[in-house]
C-alpha cells in the first residue's frame, strides 16, 4: 500500500518557491482529521500540478492554500416557510441533522417590504419563505437558537437594512452583543433590477442605504458580512454561465466603488464582501466560471483598486444549485441533477453550498426532500474525494481553457460598462439598470435557450425527451390559508400591544436620518424595530425619502 | 368575425354613443375596429368628425430609449391631477417578420401600478385607484405604414371626439410615416437625450424641422448641456438653412430628467404656451388643415394603390404586363393604359 | 382585412412575485406567433389589469403566477372581469401543482399552461381560448 521509494510516484509538484511557499502555507494550517487517501486506501497530495497554488494570487486554484482538508464547505440549508414559529422548527431539525449554517427565506410581502396586513400580500403570506412583520417575528424565528455559536444568512436585499436591524435587536434582548453575531444577509440591491425584481427604492438610494450598512458592520459588527453579491438570480432568470459571471462581478465591483466614494478604506470592508453563484448543470462551464470569478476578483481588487490585503481579494462565495434546472416532470431524476452540480460546486471550490429538493420545481420542498438534498452534499463531501484535494481539475486543457474563456467574456462585458459609465463601474451599473441593458440581455439568453429546447436542439431529460415514466405530482408540501390567518392575527397583536408613541417618534428618526447623507440609517432602525414598528412602517418612513423604483424596462 | 367576445354584439352607433359617454369598454372596441380599417373605420369616421376639434393634439417623437413613455406617463398625471382627460395613443414597431408586437410603452408610463407608489402615510398603503380620467391605447405598426397613416389620425379624432383633451401621440422617431404623424400635430415634442444620436442624427431624420419643443431628457447625465448647445447653434442657424419658422416662432429646449420627474412641469408648460402661441394666429387652423391634408393623401394613395392593386390582378392587367414584357408596350404607355382603367379620365 | 386580425393579449404579473422570465418568453412566443401583446409587467392589481384590458380591447389575458398564490389570485382576477363586464378569457401561467387544475377551472380560468410547455402549445392555448370565447 506504500509507494515506491526508488522513485518518486507521489505526483507532487516540482519543489519551486511557489510550491514552497504554498507548501508552508500549507503545514501551517489545521487539517480535519480524516485520511488523506482514497478509498482504496492511495495516498493523496493537497494538491498537483502547477501554480500559483491554492491560496496564492491570483487564486484561480483556491482560496485557502489547505480548502477542504482543513474545513468542509458550509453546508447551508435554505429554509423559510409558513410562520416564524415553523420556520424555528425546521431550523431545529437541520441543525440535529448535521447543517452547519442557517439561510432564512423570506415569503414575498417581506421581501418587498410590505406587512402581512398589506392588501398586496393576500394569497402570499408565508407562501416562498417565512413572513416578517415585526421583531417579535425574529423572536419566534431564532428562539432557542444560540446566536453567539450559528452563522445565519439572511437572503433579504430590499429591506436588508431592516431584517438586519430586528436580527441585531433580537439578538441584544437575547444577550447576544452585535460585535459576536457572524452571517451574512444579502443586500445585492443591482440584481434586484437586473434579474429578481425585489426592488423598493431607485437605484441610488438603494447604494446609499448599502454604504450604510457596510459602513455600520466594519465598525460594530467585524464578523458580520453586509452584503453577498449574488449571480445565482441573474442565472435563474436565464442568463448564461458568462453574463452571471460578468454581472455579478461588475455589481460588486460597483459596490466596492460606491463604498470608498463613501470614504470607506478598501481594505476595511472587501474582506468581508461574499459571492453567491449558481451551479448549473453544464459542470466544465461551470467550474471555469468558479475558477474565473476567483481570478477576476483578485485582479481587479489589487489592481484597479488598490486592495493591498490578501482577504480583499479573494471570492469567497456561496454556492446553490440551480433550481430552475428542476423539472416537473419525473422529479425524483432532479436528485441526479443536484448531485452533479453539487460537485460542480465543491471542485469549482466554494466556501458553502445549499442543494435543492427535488420537489421544489412545483412547490416548496417537503422534509423528505430537504433531507436528500442534504444527504447528496454529504455523498459529495464523504464519499467522493471532492473533500480531500483542492482544484483537481486544474491543468486539466479544457477547464483551463473554459476558464480563461469566461474571464474573457466577463472582461467584454466590463469594457461595455465602464464605456457606459466614462469609466466608472458604478455609474455604468447604474445606466445599464437604467437602460434595459441587463434586463434585455438576461431576457434575449433566456429566449434563445428555450427556442433551443423547443426546436428539440438540445435535450432536457424528461421533459422534451426521455418522457416515459412521469408518474405525477405527489405530497406537494402545500401552505394553508392559516398562516395567513395566523400572521394577521399575530401582528393586530403586536400593533395593539406596543407602544404607539415611542413607535411614531422612532420612525419620524429614521426619516430624518434618510435624509440626512451624513448620517446612517441603521441606528435609528434598529430603535425603531426594537419599539415593534413593522418591516413596512420602517420601510415607508424611507420611501417618503427615497421613492420607489418601478422598472421602465423592455422586456 | 365581429363576434370577438361572448357579449351581444354592439352597433358601431351604440358603441360610439356609450364611448361618448363615458364607457371605456366601447372606446376600447372602436378603436379596434379603426385598427382594422375598412367600412367600420369609415362609418367610425362619419360619426368622430362632427364632434372632434376641440383637443389639443400633441406629439411626442424621438430615439428608442430618450425617456419617452416616461416623459408621457408623467405628463398624464400631471393632467390628470389638473382635472383633464388626457388620452395617449403609444405607437410601437412591430415585428416585419410575423407582424407580432410586443407592446411595452404601458409599463413605462403606468406610474400607479407600482407598490411603492401609494400614500406617504405609512398606515395607510393600499394598492392605488386606477385613474378613470386616463385612457392609453397601445398600437402597432404592423410592418406597413400605409395603415399607420391612417389608423393615426382616426384614432386621434376619436378620442378627440369622445372628449379627451389633450391627445397624446408617442411614437418612435424613425420612419417618415412617423414623423409625419407627430409633424402634424398641434404641438410635436422632439425628445433628445445626451450620447444617444444626439442632434446632427434627429438632424438627418427630420426631427429638428417638426418640432415645437425640444426636451432634453436624462439632463443630469454628462454631455446634456452639449446637446443643449448643439441646438441652440442649429436654431440659431435655422435663417440659414431655411428651417426657421414662418411667423419667427422659436421652439424652446426644456432641460428635465424623466426618471425623477423633474422638468416634466415646464414640458408641458411649453406644450401649452406653444398652444397659445398657435392661437394667437391662426396656427392651430394651418395645423388642422395640414393634418387634414396629409390623412386626405394617405387616403388617397392607400385607395389608389388597392385600385392599381387590383387592376394588375385582373385579366386585363395581366395582359399588360405581358405584353410590356415581351417589349410590345414601354412599361409607361403600360401604365398610363392601366391608370386610365380606375381614374375617370375628367379626373385624371 | 382578415390579415390584419392580430389578437391581442394583455400579459402581467399579477401580485408581488417578480419571476419573470417565463412570461417574458411567452411575450416573445406570442409575437412571433403574430400576436399583439401588451406587456403590463410587475406588480399589477386585478383593476389595473382590467383598465388596460378595457382600452387596449384584449382578446385574452395572460397572468404567470409562480408564488403559489394563484389559487387566490387567478379568481380575483376572473371576479374582477366579471364585475367590470369584461368576457375575456384567462390564461394562467406557471407553477400550478395538479391538484389546482381543476379548482381553477371551476374559478373560470381558460386554461392553464406549466413548466415545459413548448412554443407551439403556448400560441394553440391562446389561440384556442380566444377562439372559445368568439363563439
Amino acid at each position: 500500500m506504500a509507494t515506491p521509494d526508488n522513485s518518486d510516484t507521489s505526483g507532487r509538484p516540482e519543489p519551486t518557491p511557489e510550491y514552497e511557499a504554498w507548501r508552508e502555507a500549507y503545514e501551517a494550517s489545521r487539517l480535519r482529521d480524516v485520511p488523506f487517501e482514497t478509498m482504496s486506501g492511495v495516498p493523496v497530495e493537497p494538491v498537483y500540478g502547477d501554480g500559483p497554488y491554492p491560496g496564492q494570487y491570483p487564486y484561480t486554484r483556491g482560496v485557502y492554500p489547505s480548502m477542504y482538508r482543513s474545513r468542509l464547505w458550509t453546508m447551508r440549508m435554505f429554509a423559510g416557510f409558513g410562520t416564524a414559529e415553523d420556520t424555528n422548527g425546521r431550523f431545529k431539525e437541520l441543525l440535529a441533522n448535521g447543517v452547519m449554517g442557517l439561510s432564512t427565506a423570506f415569503d414575498m410581502p417581506t421581501l418587498m417590504g410590505r406587512d402581512s396586513d398589506s392588501p398586496w400580500a393576500k394569497g402570499e403570506v408565508g407562501h416562498c419563505g417565512v413572513a416578517v412583520d415585526t421583531l417579535a417575528d425574529m423572536e419566534d424565528l431564532f428562539a432557542d437558537i444560540d446566536l453567539d455559536s450559528i452563522s445565519t444568512s439572511m437572503t433579504i436585499s430590499g429591506p436588508a437594512a431592516v431584517a438586519l436591524g430586528m436580527y441585531v435587536a433580537n439578538a441584544e434582548k437575547q444577550g447576544v452583543a452585535r460585535a459576536k453575531l457572524a452571517g451574512t444577509i444579502q443586500t445585492d440591491i443591482f440584481k434586484e433590477y437586473q434579474a429578481q425584481k425585489e426592488y423598493i427604492y431607485p437605484p441610488r438610494p438603494s447604494v446609499r442605504i448599502i454604504t450604510d450598512m457596510i459602513r455600520f458592520t466594519s465598525a460594530e459588527m467585524p464578523k458580520w458580512h453586509p452584503i453577498s453579491i449574488s449571480g445565482y438570480h441573474i442565472r435563474e432568470a436565464g442568463s448564461t454561465a458568462a453574463q452571471e459571471l460578468a454581472f455579478t462581478l461588475a455589481n460588486g465591483f460597483a459596490y466596492v466603488e460606491a463604498a470608498i466614494a463613501a470614504g470607506v478604506d478598501v481594505d476595511e470592508f472587501a474582506g468581508r464582501l461574499s459571492f453567491f453563484f449558481n451551479s448549473h448543470s453544464d459542470f466544465f462551464e461551470e467550474i471555469g466560471k468558479f475558477r474565473a470569478a476567483r481570478r477576476i476578483w483578485a485582479r481587479w481588487m489589487k489592481e484597479r483598486y488598490g486592495a493591498t490585503n490578501e482577504r480583499s481579494m479573494l471570492c469567497r462565495f456561496h454556492t446553490q444549485t440551480a433550481g430552475v434546472s428542476l423539472t416537473a416532470q419525473q422529479p425524483e431524476i432532479n436528485i441526479a441533477r443536484v448531485a452533479i452540480q453539487a460537485l460542480a460546486g465543491a471542485l469549482g471550490g466554494t466556501q458553502s453550498l445549499h442543494t435543492d429538493a427535488f420537489d421544489e420545481a412545483m412547490a416548496l420542498p417537503t422534509e423528505k426532500a430537504a433531507r436528500i438534498a442534504l444527504r447528496t452534499q454529504q455523498i459529495v463531501a464523504h464519499e467522493t474525494g471532492a473533500g480531500i484535494v483542492a482544484d483537481p481539475l486544474g491543468g486539466a486543457p479544457y477547464v483551463e481553457w473554459m476558464t480563461d474563456e469566461m474571464e474573457r467574456q466577463a472582461e467584454a462585458v466590463f469594457a461595455h460598462l465602464e464605456d457606459l459609465g466614462n469609466g466608472s463601474i458604478l455609474e455604468g451599473v447604474y445606466a445599464g439598470v437604467d437602460n434595459g441593458y441587463f434586463v434585455g440581455e438576461i431576457a434575449d439568453a433566456a429566449y434563445r435557450f428555450e427556442r433551443e429546447v423547443n426546436a428539440g436542439r438540445r435535450i432536457i431529460v424528461g421533459v422534451n425527451d426521455f418522457t416515459e415514466g412521469d408518474e405525477g405530482q405527489q405530497n406537494l408540501l402545500r401552505i394553508g390559508a392559516e398562516v395567513e390567518e395566523y400572521q394577521l392575527k399575530r401582528l393586530a397583536d403586536v400593533k395593539q400591544k406596543r407602544n404607539d408613541d415611542a413607535v411614531r417618534a422612532a420612525l419620524a428618526a429614521v426619516t430624518a436620518a434618510a435624509a440626512d447623507p451624513t448620517r446612517n440609517v441603521m441606528p435609528p432602525i434598529i430603535e425603531a424595530v426594537g419599539a415593534y414598528a413593522t418591516l413596512e412602517e420602517v420601510v415607508m418612513a424611507m420611501e417618503s425619502v427615497f421613492g420607489t423604483y418601478v422598472e421602465k424596462a423592455i422586456v | 368575425m365581429t363576434a370577438r367576445t361572448g357579449t351581444a354584439p354592439k352597433t358601431i352607433d351604440e358603441l360610439y354613443d356609450a364611448a361618448r359617454s363615458g364607457h371605456r369598454r366601447s372606446l376600447g372596441r372602436l378603436l379596434t375596429k379603426v385598427e382594422r380599417g375598412g367600412p367600420d373605420a369609415e362609418q367610425i369616421s362619419e360619426l368622430a368628425h362632427p364632434d372632434a376639434g376641440a383637443a389639443h393634439i400633441i406629439g411626442i417623437t424621438g430615439a428608442p430609449g430618450a425617456g419617452k413613455s416616461t416623459l408621457t406617463g408623467q405628463l398624464v398625471g400631471l393632467l390628470a391631477d389638473a382635472g383633464r382627460r388626457p388620452a395617449v395613443l403609444a405607437v410601437d414597431p412591430s415585428s416585419p417578420l410575423t407582424g407580432g408586437a410586443i407592446l411595452g410603452d404601458r409599463i413605462r408610463m403606468d406610474v400607479p401600478a407600482s407598490p411603492g407608489a401609494t400614500s406617504r402615510d405609512a398606515s395607510q398603503t393600499t394598492p392605488p385607484e386606477i385613474d378613470e380620467r386616463v385612457f392609453i391605447r397601445s398600437m402597432a405598426t404592423r410592418g406597413h405604414s400605409g395603415g399607420l397613416a391612417l389608423a393615426v389620425p382616426l384614432a386621434v379624432r376619436l378620442f378627440d371626439a369622445v372628449g379627451y383633451d389633450p391627445v397624446i401621440i408617442e411614437t418612435v422617431g424613425v420612419g417618415q410615416v412617423e414623423v409625419d404623424v407627430v409633424g402634424a400635430a398641434d404641438t410635436a415634442l422632439v425628445v433628445m437625450t445626451p450620447g444617444m444620436g444626439d442632434a446632427v442624427q434627429a438632424n438627418k431624420a427630420g426631427l429638428l424641422e417638426v418640432a415645437d419643443v425640444f426636451v432634453v431628457n436624462k439632463a443630469d447625465r454628462p454631455g446634456a448641456s452639449d446637446v443643449r448647445r448643439d441646438l441652440e447653434l442649429m436654431l440659431d442657424l435655422s435663417h440659414l438653412t431655411g428651417q426657421e419658422a414662418a411667423d419667427g416662432y422659436r421652439p424652446p429646449i426644456i432641460m428635465s430628467s424623466a426618471l425623477d420627474g423633474t422638468g416634466a412641469r415646464d414640458v408641458l408648460d411649453a406644450a401649452e404656451g406653444h398652444l397659445h402661441h398657435l392661437d394667437e394666429g391662426d396656427g392651430r387652423v394651418t395645423r388642422r388643415r395640414q393634418r387634414v391634408q396629409t390623412e386626405i393623401e394617405a387616403r388617397m394613395i392607400q385607395d389608389l394603390s388597392a385600385r392599381a392593386a387590383a387592376v394588375l390582378a385582373s385579366a386585363e392587367g395581366a395582359a399588360v404586363v405581358a405584353d410590356a414584357e415581351r417589349g410590345e408596350v414601354p412599361p409607361t404607355r403600360a401604365s398610363a393604359a392601366l391608370l386610365a382603367r380606375i381614374v375617370r379620365p375628367d379626373t385624371g | 382585412m382578415s390579415g390584419d386580425q392580430h389578437i391581442r393579449v394583455v400579459l402581467a404579473k399579477l401580485g408581488l412575485d417578480g419571476h419573470d422570465r417565463g412570461i417574458k418568453v411567452v411575450a416573445r412566443i406570442l409575437r412571433d406567433a403574430g400576436m399583439e401583446v401588451i406587456y403590463l409587467g410587475l406588480r399589477q392589481t386585478t383593476a389595473s389589469i382590467v383598465a388596460a384590458a378595457e382600452q387596449e380591447d384584449a382578446d385574452a389575458i395572460g397572468l404567470s403566477m409562480h408564488n403559489a398564490s394563484h389559487m387566490t389570485l387567478a379568481p380575483a382576477m376572473i371576479e374582477a372581469l366579471s364585475d367590470a363586464e369584461l368576457d375575456i378569457p384567462v390564461i394562467v401561467g406557471g407553477i400550478v401543482p395538479d391538484q389546482d387544475l381543476e379548482p381553477l377551472r371551476d374559478a373560470g380560468v381558460a386554461a392553464v399552461l406549466g413548466p415545459g410547455a413548448s412554443a407551439q402549445e403556448v400560441a394553440e392555448v391562446v389561440r384556442d381560448a380566444v377562439a372559445a370565447h368568439a363563439s
